[in-house]
């Protein structure tokens, strides 16, 4: 398909659930799709739905118009094995390409959700009030409200960090001169300028679409190279859980689909609220979902490029708040993961958000606990997995260097083990070859592995004394990625952008 | 290969960190060539004055080892694997330089004391010593203080390495100095002690002359 794209890890899936189990899951979720069906407030979805042999009946009820939807198995499942089971999606630079296939369980980390704050953090030295000689240096954070300048030096960050495979826009724009109208290019704009990662982001209005796909035709060289190398794809949150299809977003999907760019069809009920809290309720119908979804792309072109999404949550029983760092969320997310591949559909899915507010141990905990699980899954695309806080409501950049860091030594952690018949037979010799030799010591013979980075380093932000510079240390790092100079397009390719596209903000031009 | 080629030869094995030919080094492909071993062992074939050898090849390399380290290029594999290098070269070079009237730094003792078996720290110590050019009298581990001392006589070192892992047995490096001292040759050995439990005041407790953190500390204290 294509030679060279980004080798993420491949991994040898954990898998949780039984055959048995998949196939009762399976069942369960066309059951749903047959009865209750699901309620869809797209009148055009529900016509392409009945077309292909879907009962549907207009629902009695006031208020928006509904039609009730109910998708025989053999619908869903033909539709399904349409969609294909390996994509690619592109970059500005080939070597950043994504190679999705659920044959090769490679998976791939990346950021995720629109949050409002930007989270600065900045060190300031506290003295103690026992021993004023003694003096501390303590994290200090400043809220901000995302803008454009901020998604451009969250873009210029994220090309920086060697982990970080692909880039789904981490923060919402919110300037002054940022309208719906313009929201759409002038993030997708800030975004291709700053990174030669793939970008991804959701559709604030429908009413830009085609000036994104201009943006993005015009860097990517035209319009076949755009497709062969889609450098943008789209998220549509089609579903508002439980099981209502959006017209708003249905009208997205259906122009998306249409124009041969990749889609993720994502679907994110909270257990406890809107989906049952029990994984097996919660996994039945949020697949039932996406696979509802997934069935209207195949409808509307047979093979459009659609990634899985699953993202499941589980709601904090003191306040329905989303609750991410904790033993359910994985149960769900790995189960999802496991149902995409049974389909052979690309998994978009979610590791490393928790409730934290702040980098800190309550991060770690939280994120290692998702980032690692979520990574022996085996899914393709693992988003939210850098620099989000106080679940997806803040982007903080320190934390993404952090999270780098954290996807880094998981990578390493889950490479496939170097074990050949030629590697356990130089081992034999190798032992032989020290035992020989009066100090027995095999540090030499460390330094092939050493040097060809099969061995992994200690943590990068350590600290040696008997303190906690984490941050700081992290800190200082970062300085020295921010201060590397921005891939920014060509400027006759910006020029060229900036009279095709109406409504993106003078200044972005150079941040 | 003439003289310079040859002793160019060196010291690159050195620091590729090659002892023999069936070696890999640092840079990738040099696997089934010659390395220190029989490159050494052909200038000596050659003649070549085994001074220049120890002058131009290996110390100067060894050089170039620590300024590596020190930029944080190499890392002590790199560093060990090169020190055993310059160790395999001197015990081929040691009975010509003697002829040359050349003498070592100075014959180092080192043990690991009677009751513990642990010796990694204790073989990186004589790995990086002999690298730097001092006779390593390398006698093991669980090694009686009677064997210590009766070897620091017989062998009349200037230098006694004593090491412990074990609270049990870092005692047993107290009685060693004690021995030297009702031996009457306290005064003609300089004794480092090194090994986890160890410190500084643990050194001036049993009257040691210094205390060594790791390899590293060890060679700098021998070079004051």
């Amino acid at each position: 398909m294509i030679e060279l794209f980004r080798p993420g890890v491949l991994v040898k899936p954990y898998e949780r659930l039984s055959r048995d189990q998949l196939q009762w899951l399976d069942q369960a979720s066309l059951n749903i799709l047959s009865d209750p069906g699901v309620w869809c407030y797209s009148e055009r979805a529900a016509r392409l739905f009945k077309e292909h042999g879907a009962k549907v009946r207009e629902e009695d009820a006031p208020g928006a118009k509904c039609w009730r939807v109910s998708f025989p198995g053999g619908l869903v499942k033909e539709a399904v094995a349409k969609a294909p089971s390996r994509l690619v999606l592109g970059a500005r630079k080939p070597e950043n390409r994504l190679l999705l296939d659920t044959e090769v369980p490679r998976v791939y980390f990346g950021t995720g959700s629109e949050a409002n704050i930007w989270l600065e953090t900045e060190l300031e030295d506290f003295v103690s009030e026992k021993d004023s000689t003694l003096k501390t240096k303590v994290p200090r954070y400043t809220e901000i409200r995302g803008s454009t300048a901020l998604l451009s030096r969250a873009a210029k960050l994220c090309e920086q960090l060697e982990h970080l495979d692909f880039f789904i826009r981490p923060l919402n724009i919110q300037d002054p001169e940022i309208t719906s109208d313009n929201h759409d290019v002038n993030k997708f704009f800030a975004s291709l300028n700053n990174i030669t990662k793939h970008v991804q982001a959701g559709l604030t209005s429908l009413a830009r679409f085609k000036d994104v796909v201009t943006m993005a035709e015009i860097i990517a060289g035209g319009k076949k190279a755009l497709r062969d190398n889609p450098i943008i794809s789209f998220i549509a949150c089609v579903f508002k859980s439980p099981l209502q299809i959006v017209d708003d977003t249905a009208e997205k999907v259906f122009a998306i689909v249409e124009s041969g760019l990749p889609l993720v069809i994502s679907s994110s009920p909270q257990g406890g609220s809107s989906a049952p809290i029990q994984e097996a309720g919660m996994v039945a119908q949020i697949n039932a979902e996406i696979l509802a979804g997934v069935t209207l792309t195949q409808l509307i072109r047979e093979g459009a490029p659609v990634l899985y999404g699953s993202v499941p949550v589980r709601a904090r029983l003191d306040d329905l708040h989303d609750l991410y760092g904790c033993p359910e969320f994985n149960q769900y997310n790995i189960d999802c993961v496991q149902l995409a591949r049974h389909y052979k559909i690309p998994c978009y899915s979610t590791a490393g958000v928790g409730d934290a507010k702040v980098p800190g141990m309550q991060a770690m905990f939280e994120k290692l606990f998702t980032h690692l699980y979520m990574a022996t899954s085996g899914a393709q695309y693992i988003h939210y997995a850098f620099g989000l806080l106080d679940r997806t409501n803040c982007f903080c950049p320190l934390q993404a260097v952090l999270d780098n860091e954290q996807v880094g030594k998981i990578k390493h952690c889950l490479r496939a083990p170097k074990v050949s018949l030629q590697d356990t037979d130089d081992a034999v010799k190798m032992v032989k070859k020290v035992m020989a030799s009066s100090h027995r010591l095999f540090a030499r013979h460390a330094r092939k592995a050493m040097h060809s980075g099969d061995i992994s380093s200690p943590y990068q932000f350590e600290t040696k004394d008997k303190k906690d510079n984490v941050i700081e240390n992290a800190l200082e790092y970062m300085a020295r990625l921010e201060a590397e100079p921005a891939p920014h397009l060509d400027s006759d390719v910006v020029n060229d952008i900036y009279n095709k596209v109406p409504g993106l903000l003078p200044g972005l031009k150079t941040a | 290969m003439n003289t310079s080629e040859l002793l160019e030869k060196i010291a690159f094995n050195v620091i590729q960190g090659r002892v023999e030919a069936e070696d890999d080094g640092f840079d990738p492909g040099l696997e089934g060539r010659p390395a220190v071993t029989e490159l050494v062992t052909e200038a000596l074939n050659q003649n070549i004055d085994p001074k220049k050898i120890l002058m131009e090849s290996l110390t100067e390399s060894m050089e170039t080892v620590g300024e590596k380290f020190e930029k944080k290029e190499y890392l002590i594999p790199d560093m060990l694997a090169s020190a055993e290098c310059v160790g395999v070269a001197m015990d081929l070079l040691a009975p010509h330089l003697i002829k040359a009237g050349v003498e070592s730094k100075g014959k180092f003792v080192i043990a690991t004391v009677k009751g513990d078996l642990h010796d990694i720290g204790k073989n990186i110590v004589a790995i990086m010593l002999k690298g730097a050019g001092y006779q390593v009298i390398d006698l093991g581990t669980d090694v009686s203080v009677d064997r210590i001392t009766t070897t620091v006589k017989e062998k009349q070192a200037s230098f006694l390495g004593l090491s412990a892992l074990l609270t049990t047995t870092m005692r047993v490096m107290g009685e060693v100095v004690q021995k030297l001292k009702e031996e009457g040759i306290r005064d003609r050995v300089k004794v480092l002690v090194g090994g986890a439990p160890t410190s500084i005041e643990f050194a001036r407790k049993i009257g040691a002359d210094a205390y060594c953190k790791d390899a590293f500390q060890a060679l700098e204290i021998m070079k004051k």
